[in-house]
């Protein structure tokens, strides 16, 4: 699956004070893949992915994307490169109504130097933030306020806005938190779609979801990469087990 | 907020300045020049509601700036003989430059770390405008008029000594203030401006870095206030650093928050209501300013959002 490497993480630490949430993290993700992150609460895969995103910035390690080192690089930088991030609790601007959502990333992609973004044509927007939200199925709602959507449309109005970035690195950080089932399995279907543009990281608690979509599982605890491999590798991993298992069984 | 700005919006905008251009014709003299002070006022509120309305920035120091354009233009004017168009690109330029320096620096704080940062700039800005009194004219100010040649267009002469040059002067100002402002707003830099306001971490994860967009929106509003700062030296032909003292920072944030913050049309009608509200009842008692404390508070209460805020959230959600 993975012929070249996108992403490569190397000896990544992060402490927080006292605390180290990300203990010497390596990652390595293949071009095209869906890789899931999974792992008990407090585990440190938000705090991984944020290190991939740049929202955070390592204590140690290195991070290429592309062959590229980007460990200095900010956030607003990496995503010009391609690596969008989209967040655990549903961020959109609610006061902006979907189309401005969704324009605001669009935008971005067309933005070249200081001169352009004060000319720039709205039609060549309009366009982009049309393709977006029909892709996630929110066509109808582009004149309505964000905040009014319900939670589900929220979500969904989210992986617009990060669609319309077009990126190769498309970081899902629990997206189907919060949905029904039937949104779910809706979501599922809209993640393989993206997956045949974009390479997707996935934090995930829904195993189903996990075992449906990934093609690699990367598995932390307390900060650790603890396992790595394919859903059947991971499902027949004892050390993955105990982790779980031995944390499900405390009282 | 729509996408773009509807031929509706255009067209009411455009509405205020054509009713500004003829009243002029039915006011009396007294009302006549306030109104073109109110327009000069106003445009100084415009270029804080660039900062403050549409990129969610509260400034307490926007007098540095407004003084900055009166001094740029009132002292190139009386030490260097400058003609009004170069003394008014000089305020606009000094208006532009000290926003520059002062947002290099301001802007790596947020909220009231800014609002104190900005003020404390002000502050030292009026203090430096006491301490050069010889070139000032310190807390006494200078008059300029002697000094301010009268402005030749071809074989046209313009004096500023002419309520009606003053008041169209004052009137092409607003009215460019308010063209920048909206074209703004309704730019790709508008639109995330307005991001930044609504929620600045989430900005940068789309990629945006923040800061720029903010340094740029403050080098606007400065300008802006600049522009009006000079162009009040040129028609009123007095300098003096009470321009520059903390009342001139509350000011724009008062007509800014009566009027509406965020809305293009809020800056002017605030001005315009603060400005009479002041001047009527300082007519009517000595005590005037418990009058204009009443008035606000029944703003507070009945138009939370300034005028144009609250009638656009009850009434005309399409309004910018």
């Amino acid at each position: 699956m993975a012929a070249v490497t996108l992403l490569e993480a190397t000896g990544l630490n992060k402490n927080f004070g006292g605390l180290q949430a990300v203990n010497d993290a390596e990652l390595r993700i293949g071009g095209g893949e869906i890789r899931a992150i999974i792992g008990p609460n407090g585990a440190g895969k938000t705090t991984l992915v944020s290190l991939v995103s740049g929202r955070l910035r390592p204590t140690e390690g290195k991070i290429a994307f592309k062959g590229e080192d980007i460990t200095r690089l900010r956030a607003w930088d990496r995503v010009a490169r391609g690596i969008v991030y989209t967040y655990q609790v549903t961020s959109i601007y609610n006061n902006l109504t979907c189309y401005e959502n969704v324009a605001l990333a669009a935008q971005r992609r067309l933005m070249g130097g200081l001169l352009q973004r004060l000319v720039l044509g709205e039609q060549r927007i309009a366009e982009r933030v049309e393709v977006a939200l029909s892709r996630v199925g929110l066509t109808g709602s582009m004149g309505r306020q964000a905040g009014e959507l319900p939670y589900g449309h929220q979500r969904l109005l989210e992986v617009a806005v990060s669609l319309a970035l077009e990126p190769e690195l498309l970081i899902l950080d629990e997206p189907t938190q919060g949905l029904a089932r039937d949104e779910i399995s809706d979501f599922c279907e809209l993640v393989r779609m993206i997956s045949q543009q974009a390479t997707i990281l996935l934090i995930e608690h829904n195993m189903s979801v996990v075992l449906e979509l990934a093609h690699m599982i990367t598995v932390m605890d307390k900060g650790e990469v603890i396992a790595e491999g394919t859903p059947a590798e991971i499902e027949a991993d004892d050390g993955v087990q105990r982790a779980y298992l031995g944390r499900d069984a405390a009282p | 907020m729509r996408q773009r700005p509807s031929g509706k919006i255009l067209a009411l905008h455009a509405g205020i300045i054509v009713v500004l251009l003829v009243a002029q014709l039915f006011l009396p003299p007294y009302h006549h020049t306030n109104l073109a002070r109110i327009m000069v006022f106003a445009s100084f509120a415009v270029g804080y509601n660039v900062l403050m309305g549409y990129t969610g920035l509260l400034s307490l120091g926007h007098a540095m700036f407004f003084a900055a354009g009166v001094y740029g233009a009132g002292l190139t004017v009386f030490h260097l003989h400058f003609g009004a168009i170069e003394a008014f690109g000089a305020g606009v330029l000094s208006g532009l430059a000290l926003a520059t320096a002062i947002g290099l620096v301001a802007l790596r704080t947020t909220g009231v770390s800014f609002l104190i940062v900005t003020l404390m700039f002000a502050q030292a800005a009026f203090l430096t405008t006491l301490h050069f009194n010889q070139i000032t004219g310190g807390d006494q100010g200078l008059v300029i008029s002697s000094e301010l040649a009268s402005l030749r267009i071809g074989s046209f002469e313009f004096s500023f000594a002419d309520p009606a040059v003053k008041y169209n002067a004052a009137l092409l100002l607003f009215a460019v203030s308010f063209a920048v402002s909206m074209a703004l707003v309704y730019s790709p830099v508008g639109r995330v401006l307005i991001a930044i306001r609504e929620n600045e971490a989430r900005t940068r994860m789309l990629g945006y870095n923040t800061y720029k967009y903010k340094l740029l929106s403050m080098i606007i509003s400065g300008a802006i206030s600049g522009a009006a700062g000079a162009m009040y030296a040129l028609l009123f032909s007095y300098v003096g650093s009470t321009f520059a003292s903390i009342q001139y920072s509350i000011f724009p944030l008062l007509w800014t928050l009566v009027g509406g913050v965020g809305t293009l049309m809020g800056p002017i009608l605030g001005t315009g209501l603060m400005f009479y509200v002041v001047d009527v009842s300082s007519g009517l008692t000595h005590s005037h300013l418990i009058v204009v404390g009443i008035v606000l508070v029944v703003l507070v209460l009945w138009f939370p959002r300034g005028i144009v805020g609250t009638v656009r959230e009850r009434w005309f959600p399409w309004l910018p």
